[in-house]
């Protein structure tokens, strides 16, 4: 076991997924105020069909190449979906569900037919729906440690930037910061996090750990900014901790683990979050009511300061 | 010195397949106070948002002090309505005032101890300096239209828009608001407000535009708030005018 963890190649997966797991927490920051959580799930499935389609004319299963299919992919559902949603009356989150649905549909047709061709049997395609970090080469891991670090720089870069287009766009844009090059630069950041994602993570969970870091963030603080690193650190806790266990099996698929990792991180938060934990609530309220019950049968109780709300 | 900083020229705009607002066209003074007024759906915030490029415009021309609106985007202040931002996002008024300088400071850099400082200043103007520090959540509705003032200010522009900055808003808000409107006023810079209570109008504003979808009166407020001209804006809602006729009299004495 011990020798399994200590090889250097694992070492390497658990860096990139760790690497990976900052970056979707970064981004997942963004796409929870962006108010787009299901929009990372339909852009993800929407990758599948692009990840066959590059290994069937390239014949290759070279990462790079199926993050470029992956990619063209995922951005031509992201334009459909905002096609169906200003051509046409239909909701933005019915138009997620129809892309998601029918570019998964696609995607998996498209694999049945490659598993049926000889050389695609031994292809190892089929990781990516659920993810299989150990199945990732050395050049693999580079491609990925490069691309998140991308993102990552994106959003450090723009934090401002970031912020104001995210509480008020309208405003943004009176102060020149142009919401359609945000809207390009958001979406762009998003499907490259996804796709370097789905080798490791798998199509169908990579948008679990854009959106779960993020929601435990919240229950933590008050502050955008340590939003934004909180929702990184689970993110990246997540993808190493997932990564480490399901190396300890042979074979264990690693996105299914990275996600519980991540549902550990969010149940912790949704109990002790400092913020909006149920137990702080709780105390408060407990707090409050003692107050009042102390004062009860004597004088109405003072309330000292500027009471709020 | 130019003669006007704002001239609109047979604008349109549409939501889908209605028309908001047609051709409106007017000139407005620098230095001037003016009250945009009109029903509900009469196309006041869209008028804002197509003069400001936040909303498509079918037909026309808007010029800030003769030029596009591109080239003097930073000379323009715009306060939002309160309602259109999520005032849930996780951050404290010091730091929404400090955005109305995000021009200043400049693409992919922090905010310094200087412009914390005039941000700070800005909250003050608006009393809200004790509240700085405070979650935007856990203001009060008129504190956060504060908040959003003090943005303004902060932006040091030579034109304001500001839509219904006195909607749902306590007395001593309302009074605070209307000072610093005042003040920007005697600075010579130029103020134009989508305003609900025709109660206030003469009080409050200098000029008065009156739109129902197209410009009925544009004018000084003493004379074009008239009756004739509220009557034609409103389309004769009686209860509305029996109380501006009151209004009226009371403003002339």
């Amino acid at each position: 076991m011990s020798s399994i963890l200590f090889s250097s190649n694992t070492q390497w997966v658990l860096l990139s997924t760790m690497i990976l797991g900052i970056a979707a927490g970064t981004i997942g920051a963004i796409a929870y105020w962006r108010k787009q959580n299901l929009m990372s799930d339909a852009l993800a499935h929407a990758a599948l069909p692009g990840v066959v389609i590059a290994f069937l004319l390239s014949g290759e299963k070279k990462l790079y190449l199926l993050i470029i299919g992956a990619a063209a992919s995922a951005l031509i559902g992201a334009m459909f979906i905002q096609t169906i949603t200003t051509v046409s009356r239909i909701s933005e989150d019915t138009a997620m569900g129809m892309i998601l649905s029918v570019f998964y549909g696609l995607g998996i047709m498209l694999l049945a037919v490659v598993n049926r061709s000889s050389s695609g049997n031994q292809s190892g395609l089929d990781s990516f729906i659920y993810g299989q970090a150990a199945a990732m080469t050395r050049s693999d891991v580079y491609t990925m440690l490069a691309l998140a670090s991308v993102v990552i720089l994106f959003i450090l870069l723009f934090f401002k930037e970031w912020k104001v287009y995210l509480f008020d766009p309208q405003f943004a844009k009176g102060i020149g910061i142009s919401h359609r090059w945000m809207d390009i630069l958001y979406t762009g950041l998003l499907v490259t996090t996804i796709v370097i994602g789905i080798q490791a993570v798998g199509v169908i969970l990579i948008a679990a750990l854009l959106i779960i870091p993020a929601v435990s963030a919240r229950y933590w603080t008050e502050s955008f900014k340590v939003m934004v690193l909180l929702s990184a650190l689970f993110g990246g806790l997540s993808g190493a901790l997932g990564t480490l266990i399901s190396a300890l099996g042979s074979g264990l698929p690693t996105g299914p683990f990275i996600v519980t990792a991540a549902a550990t991180c969010f149940v912790i938060a949704l109990i002790f979050g400092k913020e909006r934990g149920l137990l702080i609530q709780k105390l408060h309220f407990n707090k409050q009511k003692g107050r009042y019950e102390k004062h009860a049968g004597q004088t109405a109780p003072v309330e000292k300061g500027g009471g709020m709300m | 010195m130019q003669d006007y900083v704002i001239e609109v020229e047979n604008l349109s705009a549409s939501y889908r397949k209605t028309p908001v607002i047609e051709q409106i066209a007017f000139k407005v003074k620098p230095g001037t106070l003016t009250g945009i007024i009109g029903p509900n759906g009469a196309g006041k915030s869209t008028l804002i948002k197509t003069m400001l490029q936040l909303h498509p415009s079918l037909t026309g021309e808007v010029t800030f002090f003769g030029k596009h609106y591109k080239s003097v985007k930073k000379r323009i202040g715009y306060v939002p309505q309160r309602g259109s931002v999520d005032w849930d996002f996780p951050t404290t008024a010091l730091d929404v005032v400090l955005m109305g300088l995000y021009g200043k400071i400049g693409l992919m850099k922090w905010p310094r101890k200087e412009h914390k400082r005039r941000a700070y200043e800005a909250l003050e103007k608006m009393g809200m300096a004790t509240y700085a520090s405070r979650q935007i959540s856990q203001l009060s509705g008129g504190q956060q239209q504060r908040v959003f003032l003090a943005r303004a200010l902060a932006q040091d522009a030579d034109i304001y828009f500001m839509d219904e900055p006195l909607a749902g808003v306590d007395a001593a808000t309302e009074r605070a608001i209307m000072k610093i409107l005042k003040e920007l006023k005697e600075q010579r810079k130029t103020v134009m407000i989508v305003h609900h209570d025709l109660q206030t109008v003469a009080e409050y504003f200098d000029w008065v535009l009156l739109i129902n979808r197209t410009v009925i009166a544009h004018g000084p407020t003493d004379k074009a708030f008239t009756k004739e001209n509220i009557i034609k804006t409103y389309g004769g809602n009686l209860k509305w005018i029996k109380e501006v006729e009151r209004r009226v009299v009371h403003s002339v004495q």
